[in-house]
């Protein structure tokens, strides 16, 4: 039988909800007994995502964003959109170190930092409707530890 | 975040210990400025040792003090990433 499991999440778009978002997500997947090293790359790819829908998206007025997250077997896939304003043009924003706010000291790395710590990423966008970000990441299967008596562990 | 100034090494140290994300930011990186304003260091170290979590608004900030630091003719260092 097939682990699945999903959920939703929608909430406004002030700063604040960015470490809400990570850490919502982070607990969602804590159940497939995932690595630090693994937890940290979605909390990261999630922050950035909800960041862009904020800063970019919405441009720091306030709109809804929407948080969906689906668990099947060991791959989690992370869906976060917006009625923001849209992307113009999907392949130069994701180059890396580009930013349309090099005002606001953006690093133009939040696509690059997605591509790198998830497995996949699409972006599909309109301009003035909105933007829809799909990251998966396969959880590693753990190698269990091997339970070992004191009698075993003494013999060596 | 944690600020000491060595006046004797004219070194300004930022000690960061909260998360770092675009809202936490703004507070590090206007503290930062009014700082780095106020005792104008010979060189700056940003320690991010207790920084828990850290995303690309974290880069642009270390970046942008850069830039600062060397528009006035300063060093600046990061140390220390987890």
């Amino acid at each position: 039988m097939i682990n699945e499991n999903e959920m939703k999440l929608e909430f406004i778009s002030k700063s604040n909800n960015e470490a809400f978002a990570r850490i919502t997500v982070a607990a969602f997947v804590a159940g497939l007994d995932p690595t630090i090293e693994e937890i940290s790359d979605i909390k990261t790819a999630v922050s950035e995502a909800v960041t862009n829908s904020i800063v970019h998206g919405y441009e720091d007025k306030l709109g809804i964003i929407n948080l969906k997250c689906k668990i099947r077997d060991r791959e989690v896939t992370i869906e976060v959109s917006d009625n923001g304003k849209g992307i113009e043009n999907v392949e130069m924003a994701k180059q890396p170190l580009y930013t349309s706010r090099p005002n606001l000291e953006r690093s133009g790395m939040g696509f690059t930092i997605m591509e790198s710590f998830m497995d996949d990423l699409k972006v599909e966008s309109v301009l003035g409707v909105g933007t829809k970000i799909t990251m998966k990441k396969t959880i590693k299967e753990q190698q269990k530890e091997e339970i070992v008596t004191l009698e075993e562990a003494l013999r060596g | 975040m944690e600020v000491k100034y060595y006046s004797q090494q004219k070194l300004l140290l930022f000690k960061i210990t909260e998360e770092i994300d675009e809202c936490k930011v703004k507070n590090i990186r206007r503290r930062a400025d009014y700082e780095i304003e106020r005792f104008m260091p010979k060189r700056v170290i940003f320690d991010f040792d207790r920084v828990t979590f850290m995303d690309s608004s974290g880069i642009g900030m270390v970046i942008g003090r850069y830039k600062q630091a060397a528009m006035l003719g300063r060093k600046g260092r990061t140390y220390k990433f987890n």
